[in-house]
């Protein structure tokens, strides 16, 4: 993240928000940061940012936060979605991250194709990892 | 017998095979008969989350159509990840009058959707239609002695409003196998996420959570574990440790077949344990 703190007018009314919440149907100022989301998270451990962190940078207007890996590593678990007492879907702003980031042209890391899975396992991971 | 319109989705005509033959022979026993829809589409698997795209939804609702070209009005599905891309499409299509209409636009060849497919889990039709005391009045060999961890993972119980049961909390599962003589036992990964498709892109991060969930399975004494999702099972099966190769994790479909149906096929080590084979009850 970055070092300083930049609260300006034009990040936190800016397009990463809005464009977040067109996606996701999510607003992403109702989450007040409480990291439950984050607590009961099985994959944080392989995350580079938390959950409520995403939240926090897409709040922030923070296009940085497309770099990240956390989104790649959310299993679209909804655990975080059922708990969050703000009832924000954070699983679909993680989707709404993977989304942008795909459609900007920015590939996630490369798919391990060199051993047999079903076909659930191939169409489920080409849905989201290609645009 | 009472005529279902049945969506079997990929896994079940290939690696989940046994879970489809056991489920329609059980089901029979029930009265009821899966009818397979005569064409169908991949559901997706994965249910779309961004709201922007409805292109995602064409395929689950050309399924819900040939479900009203039968005239039925319910469509049953064994697989839990088809399950909430059927249900959750279902829902998300009809509950704004602008995006259906847009979505029988773009799909003009195909009959109108009218909506209102009641898109159901196995899990809603042995519990909602057919109730846990009948089903236990059909058992013809009892599993008793079995002690069986229900894994539901994901699908079968979030986002809540498509859940089968309470996600913190469910219990329908267990109910079930109550009913067919075994043992339920509870363990705590019971509703924690296996890593789904993540098996392709992190092999790494799906096996850390198949070792815990197999861990907490089997340190809660279980012998078996049970799941209705194909892609489950394969992150189960394909990506334990080496000490869990005691602890067969196998479909409901294959359960409901060992204690209802006569002559069905069940492993030696789960014979071993369940005692002698088919006992026609009185
Ligand atoms: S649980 Fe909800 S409110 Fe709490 S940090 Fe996560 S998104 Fe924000
Ligand atoms: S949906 Fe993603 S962020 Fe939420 S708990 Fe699951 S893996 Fe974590």
């Amino acid at each position: 993240m970055a070092g300083e703190l930049n609260l300006c007018r034009e990040r936190l009314e800016g397009a990463l928000p809005r464009k977040v919440e067109e996606i996701s149907g999510q607003n992403p100022y109702a989450c007040y940061q409480c990291g439950k989301c984050s607590a009961g998270c099985l994959f944080a451990d392989h995350m580079d940012v938390l959950p409520n962190q995403v939240i926090r940078l897409v709040q922030l207007g923070d296009e940085g936060v497309a770099a990240f890996r956390a989104p790649w590593v959310c299993a679209a678990c909804l655990a975080c979605a059922v708990r969050c007492p703000r009832g924000v879907d954070i699983g679909k702003v993680m989707e709404a991250l993977r989304v942008l980031a795909l459609r900007r042209g920015l590939t996630p890391a490369p798919l391990n194709l060199g051993e047999r899975y079903p076909q659930i396992a191939l169409v489920g991971a080409f849905r989201k990892f290609t645009p | 017998m009472k005529r279902v319109a049945y969506f079997p989705g990929c896994a079940l005509k290939d690696q989940a095979r046994g879970y489809e033959a056991g489920a329609k022979k059980a089901l029979e026993v029930l009265g009821y008969e899966l009818v397979e829809l005569s064409r169908w589409n991949c559901c997706g698997t994965v249910y779309a989350l961004a709201q922007d795209d409805l292109v995602r939804h064409l395929g689950p609702v050309r399924n819900l159509v040939r479900t009203q070209e039968m005239g039925l009005d319910q469509l049953v599905t064994l697989c839990a990840m088809c399950y909430g891309t059927l249900r959750r499409s279902q829902r998300f299509v009809e509950e704004d009058e602008e995006r259906l209409s847009r979505i029988r636009a773009f799909m003009d060849e195909e009959q109108e959707y009218a909506g209102g497919v009641k898109v159901l889990h196995l899990l809603n039709l042995l519990r909602d239609e057919i109730g846990f005391e009948p089903l236990e009045s059909k058992v013809t060999r009892p599993l008793e002695g079995l002690k069986v961890g229900a894994y539901y993972g994901c699908m079968l119980l979030r986002p809540r409003d498509v859940g089968v049961d309470d996600p913190d909390r469910p219990e329908v599962m267990e109910r079930v196998l109550g009913a067919l003589g075994a043992t339920p036992v509870l363990f705590p990964e019971r509703t924690e996420c296996c890593g789904a498709y993540l098996t392709v892109a992190r092999p790494d991060v799906v096996q850390a959570r198949s070792e815990r969930i197999l861990a907490s399975a089997k340190s809660s004494g279980a012998d078996v574990v049970v799941t209705s999702c194909p892609l489950c099972q394969f992150n189960l099966e394909n990506r334990r440790p080496a000490w869990a190769a005691g602890l067969p994790v196998v479909y409901l479909g294959e359960v409901l077949a060992w204690a209802l149906v006569q002559g069905a096929t069940v492993p030696e080590e789960i014979q071993a344990r369940i005692g002698k084979p088919a006992e026609v009850k009185a």
